[in-house]
């Protein structure tokens, strides 16, 4: 035990001025300190992940109240939130006979099987990977359909934006949309989570009547229907917030399904 | 020198904040509110004495030619573990302090009270002198964000003390308050009636004008 311990005796017995001291202590000292974080981090991790599921839950019921008429459509439906449906991205169908409570995307994004690697040119939301199945969230009323709700998720400027569109029964019309996570720079970035700014999407239409998907944060003044200001001094969070949703309402993203959707209805 | 005169010093006489003026940073960003004063508060004050307990540990085995790579290295670690505590447990507050926690890193105060006492103290004084620095610093935000609270909204930790004029009272809330701008004037004010009790503490000019020496009678 003796032996054992003496090189470590003799390494603290040296000067503070020699080198091996010196690199030994950096060395310790950075070991020591990056265990501490990652222990904690790892730990906590699953009491964080249920806060921030609960936030989640707590911003889309916090769109839902913002939408005029919509609580009173739920109570006429008999129905206190919105369903959940999972949907096949490829083609646009429901997926059947699955529960979509048990959708769990970080383990899609892991299995080749559930989810497709994005080509670099595709991936404008700069998420690498893409999901074969998403939910969606719908209110329907005697087989009509509401209100639909998509989620989406990209790259802002330093944090992955989760966001939660709201689409009116016209599948153009955008009813509202909430912010659901970011971290991008307090007082910049960030004020996307603003209010008065997520006041400015409500009537803006995703695409035109060919259905090219036009959406778009504009810097100055917006002035066609496709257009949201932008907010100064975040513009990587604003084309952020474009491409995520140019991304989602695209092709590889709910394309399919709108489209199915606007053809053939529920 | 003894633990007493560590803890209790730095509340007035050597207060971190009025006469050193370190940590200002924070006392004006998140003073908004008496709520988030407090959390900062306590929070400041752990990171004060865990990291100057931890510096004093190993003071002897610090090169001097890194001291502050190592002494800053210590401090971020103990801030990243209390905020995940935060993210954690106080989910709510650890979003309105939002970039505030992980500032503590690059508060003044921390790194200078390692440098300038736990590096040459044993553990126990430096762990006081934490607490007391700590304290000190508690003590001004404290004040500022009740200030800054009670004026501002007219109420305190988010409680209405008195009825605003908006809901039919008396009471005409000063919008300034709830800005940066507030927690300069109120700082300012304090720092000259702590001068004001304690003349000693009033720095000497570093120089004066000679011309208007001269024009004196």
């Amino acid at each position: 035990m003796a032996k054992l311990l003496s090189p470590i005796r003799n390494f603290f017995a040296r000067s503070n001025d020699d080198l091996v001291k010196i690199i030994g202590m950096a060395v310790l000292v950075a070991l020591v300190s990056s265990a501490a974080v990652s222990v904690a981090a790892v730990m906590l991790r699953p009491y964080q992940e249920a806060n921030r599921a609960a936030e989640r839950q707590a911003r889309i019921d916090q769109m839902l109240d913002t939408l005029p008429g919509m609580r009173d459509l739920m109570m006429e439906s008999g129905v206190d939130t919105l369903e959940t449906r999972l949907v096949n991205l490829d083609d646009g169908s429901f997926a059947s006979g699955e529960d979509p409570a048990g959708f769990d995307l970080e383990a899609a994004l892991q299995d080749p099987n559930a989810s497709i690697a994005l080509d670099p040119d595709a991936d404008i939301a700069g998420i690498k990977r893409r999901a074969n199945q998403s939910p969606v969230y719908l209110l329907q009323k005697d087989g009509d359909l509401k209100l639909i709700v998509l989620p989406v998720y990209g790259a802002g400027y330093q944090s992955t934006i989760r966001a939660a569109l709201a689409i009116e029964a016209d599948l153009t019309t955008i009813a509202a949309l909430a912010i659901v996570e970011q971290g991008d720079t307090p007082g910049f970035g960030a004020r996307i989570e603003e209010p008065e700014w997520l006041a400015l999407w409500p009537g803006k239409k995703i695409a035109d009547e060919t259905g090219t998907v036009r959406i778009e944060l504009v810097r100055g003044g917006a002035s066609t229907p496709y257009e949201v200001d932008g907010i100064s001094g975040a513009t990587r969070t604003s084309t952020g917030l474009t491409n995520i949703l140019r991304f989602w309402l695209g092709d590889k993203g709910f394309g399919p399904f709108l489209a199915r959707l606007r053809q053939e209805g529920l | 020198m003894s633990l007493k005169h560590h803890l209790i010093s730095p509340l007035l006489g050597n207060n971190p904040i009025t006469l050193q003026i370190l940590g200002i940073c924070s006392a004006l960003a998140v003073t908004t509110t008496l709520s988030t004063a407090i959390t900062m508060s306590v929070a400041l004050t752990v990171v004060l004495c865990l990291s100057g307990g931890v510096i004093s540990l190993m003071r002897h085995h610090i090169p001097p030619s890194i001291r502050l790579i190592i002494q800053i290295t210590i401090v971020a670690s103990i801030v990243i573990v209390i905020d995940q505590f935060m993210q954690a447990f106080m989910f709510e507050m650890s979003k309105r302090l939002s970039i505030f926690v992980g500032l503590i890193v690059t508060n003044c105060l921390v790194l200078g009270r390692a440098e300038a006492f736990a590096m040459r103290n044993p553990v126990l004084p430096s762990v006081v002198d934490g607490l007391g620095n700590g304290l000190g610093y508690s003590l001004i935000l404290l004040i500022v964000g009740a200030l800054r609270e009670f004026l501002g909204t007219g109420g305190l930790m988010g409680v209405p003390l008195v009825t605003t004029v908006a809901e039919g009272g008396w009471f005409e809330p000063l919008g300034l308050m709830q800005l940066a701008p507030s927690a300069f004037f109120i700082l300012g004010l304090l720092v000259w009636l702590v001068r004001v009790l304690r003349p000693e503490q009033v720095e000497q000019p570093e120089f004066r004008l000679k011309a208007a020496e001269d024009r004196r009678p």
